[in-house]
């Protein structure tokens, strides 16, 4: 340090270090900045590629909106149940406030659309979670959905696909969120009884009671790259245990090599790839059968 | 290729043939008397050779490092091929690949052990010796095809599960037990095929079929030749001889009925022709579904019960 003072070159050099807000949050418009790699693309040219980066590959939050239009064929979603609300079942402070703004910033009801549709001309029950919606966090609502929905599925005898987006269970909503966790997964051992194909698609981020509830009981359980999927945060296991996590943890990529997920499928693949799995278990067997 | 040693006089002679047939186009000396000699030779000594294997030469065979894997067969056999992983609680062991797939147009899990052709894949595969989350990830599988109603077909070639300190924590007995047990109750035809190495329990974890055929040049048995010759003679080294008394090769299976089919094989071995030798697996896993498909589900479990009861023999006075 000392024998620096005299070098020549002591010039105090500065940088300017891009404060959070303008990292982060880039006005809606024509340019979308990656929240991967900071790379500033045409939100035209990025919606065109499914919101995945030209530059990283990272794949952006999709809403449910564009999420239905890339995997649902055109002009056959009909959503059901849009009609449910939240309350404030445990009158928790602001609660009421916060979902009147997601409402109005999302024009959304909820963190999850549900309906029926097509995929590449077969009939799905689908539900589409929204993490622009409280973090897709999973209240009485949220629950109720994705179980009305699995039982729609049950009754028409149709796959149920389910994108999840989820920060995890709604603190506001206490005991009451937690319970969301056992109705939908018995909703979904019925439906699976009963012979019923349930696809989940684990999105970034996937987390706490919806990964450890309907988010993980697929048939097929897959995942888009680089989603967080995961129990506990990374913060609290890194407090608990005491020591630094591998970069990776927690990434789709980490559970497929330790066995929690069938496949990742990159965003391009994924119509596809489902149209093949849902091909598969189409009645009605080839004529050389 | 590799070089086996049955192969050595055959390839010598050929090489023989394509030196005077080479020379006599050059120095333009009408040898076509000798050559015709020799590939009468040549015949011969293939028949002789080929058509008379002994358990070691199989053994080699068997071995062999361009010999088809299960992934080859899965390319050729099937279409629409969709890998699938893990076993949702520890792991994804590539010792053994699996998926759904369909085989002329019907829905169907495939699952095979599956070992590396070079070293770099077989350090990745662990030479084919699966974990105990191998074998979780097969049921798994299983159990999804039983749920849909997919046949189930299982490629079987393995030295064996693997030996370890982990794979023994992780349960490794319990976990070839299990699929032993699970695959009884499975309501859908399972078809299987030892394809190279049919090593032990590593072996059977995939191989409680209604049907089990074998590659004419593949081996069965409870361990390896040279596992069995240690055991029996503290020395490795007598493989040869055990592979003689083990009875491990497809024709003795056959013999003791525990096996349905003995596929035949490509002259030489199947890795002289890929392609031919999956035609073959074809031909007998077609008839194979369509039997096992004509059963009901409650036909298919007693019938899987029945070929497992049948086997051993003992005295009974």
């Amino acid at each position: 340090m000392i024998k620096g003072i005299f070098s020549k070159s002591k010039k105090m050099k500065y940088a300017t270090l891009p404060s959070e807000l303008s990292r982060n949050e880039v006005p809606e418009g024509i340019m979308t900045k990656c929240s991967n790699c900071k790379k500033i693309m045409y939100t035209r040219e990025l919606q065109k590629n499914l919101k995945v980066c030209f530059n990283c590959g990272f794949h952006l939050p999709m809403n449910s909106k564009e999420r239905v239009a890339s995997i649902i064929d055109d002009s056959t979603f009909l959503e059901i149940n849009s009609e449910i609300k939240t309350g404030n079942p445990l009158d928790f402070p602001g609660y009421e406030e916060k979902i009147a703004g997601d409402i109005k910033k999302t024009n959304m009801n909820e963190a999850v659309v549900t309906g029926i549709g097509d995929i590449n001309g077969m009939k799905v029950v689908l539900a589409v979670m929204d993490s622009s919606f409280r973090m897709g966090s999973m209240g009485s609502v949220v629950g109720e959905k994705i179980t009305l929905a699995i039982e729609k599925a049950d009754e028409l005898s149709v796959p149920f696909v389910i994108f999840t987006a989820s920060g995890g269970a709604r603190m506001q909503e206490g005991v009451l969120s937690l319970m969301q966790m056992a109705k939908t997964s018995t909703a979904l051992k019925r439906f699976s009884d009963n012979g019923g194909l349930y696809i989940t698609i684990m999105t970034h981020p996937t987390t706490g009671g919806v990964s450890a509830s309907f988010a993980s009981l697929g048939d097929y359980n897959f995942a888009e790259p680089g989603a967080l999927i995961g129990f506990a945060g990374r913060r609290i296991i890194e407090q608990t245990i005491g020591e630094e996590l591998p970069e990776d943890f927690q990434t789709a990529e980490f559970l497929l090599k330790h066995g929690q997920l069938d496949a990742v499928i990159p965003r391009g693949e994924l119509k596809e790839k489902l149209s093949l799995v849902l091909e598969m278990h189409q009645t009605g067997g080839d004529s050389e059968w | 290729m590799v070089e086996l040693d049955f192969d050595k006089p055959i390839n010598e002679l050929k090489s023989k043939i394509k030196e005077l047939s080479d020379f006599s186009s050059k120095a333009d000396v009408d040898l076509s008397t000798e050559i015709e000699k020799l590939e009468k030779r040549l015949k011969k000594l293939e028949s002789d050779i080929y058509y008379n294997m002994k358990p070691w030469d199989r053994v080699q065979i068997a071995r062999h490092p361009n010999r088809p894997t299960t992934l080859d067969y899965i390319s050729q056999l099937f279409t629409d091929f969709f890998e699938l992983h893990g076993d949702r609680g520890f792991g994804d062991d590539e010792a053994i690949v699996g998926g759904i797939a369909k085989y002329k147009g019907l829905p169907v899990t495939v699952i095979g052990h599956q070992r590396g052709k070079e070293t770099k894949e077989n350090i990745r595969r662990n030479f084919g010796m699966p974990h105990p989350e191998g074998y979780r990830k097969a049921l798994r599988l299983m159990k999804q095809a039983d749920k849909f109603n997919r046949p189930i077909i299982c490629f079987i070639d393995t030295k064996g599960a693997y030996p370890g300190k982990a794979a023994e924590e992780r349960g490794q007995s319990e976990a070839i037990a299990k699929n032993l047990f699970e695959m009884a109750s499975m309501k859908v035809p399972i078809v299987c095929i030892v394809i190279g190495e049919g090593g032990s329990g590593g072996a059977l974890a995939l191989g409680v079929g209604n049907h089990i055929h074998m590659l004419e040049n593949s081996t069965y048995s409870v361990i390896t030749p040279e596992g069995a010759a240690s055991i029996l003679w503290k020395d490795a080294g007598q493989a040869k001889q055990a592979a003689e008394r083990m009875r491990i090769t497809a024709p003795d299976l056959k013999e003791l009925e525990i096996i349905d089919s003995i596929i035949k094989e490509v002259r030489g071995g199947a890795h002289h022709d890929i392609k031919e030798q999956a035609l073959q697996i074809d031909e007998v896993l077609y008839q194979s579904l369509k039997e096992l498909r004509a059963m009901s589900k409650e036909e298919l479990v007693n019938h899987r019960y029945n070929k497992f009861k049948k086997m051993g023999a003992y005295l009974n006075n």
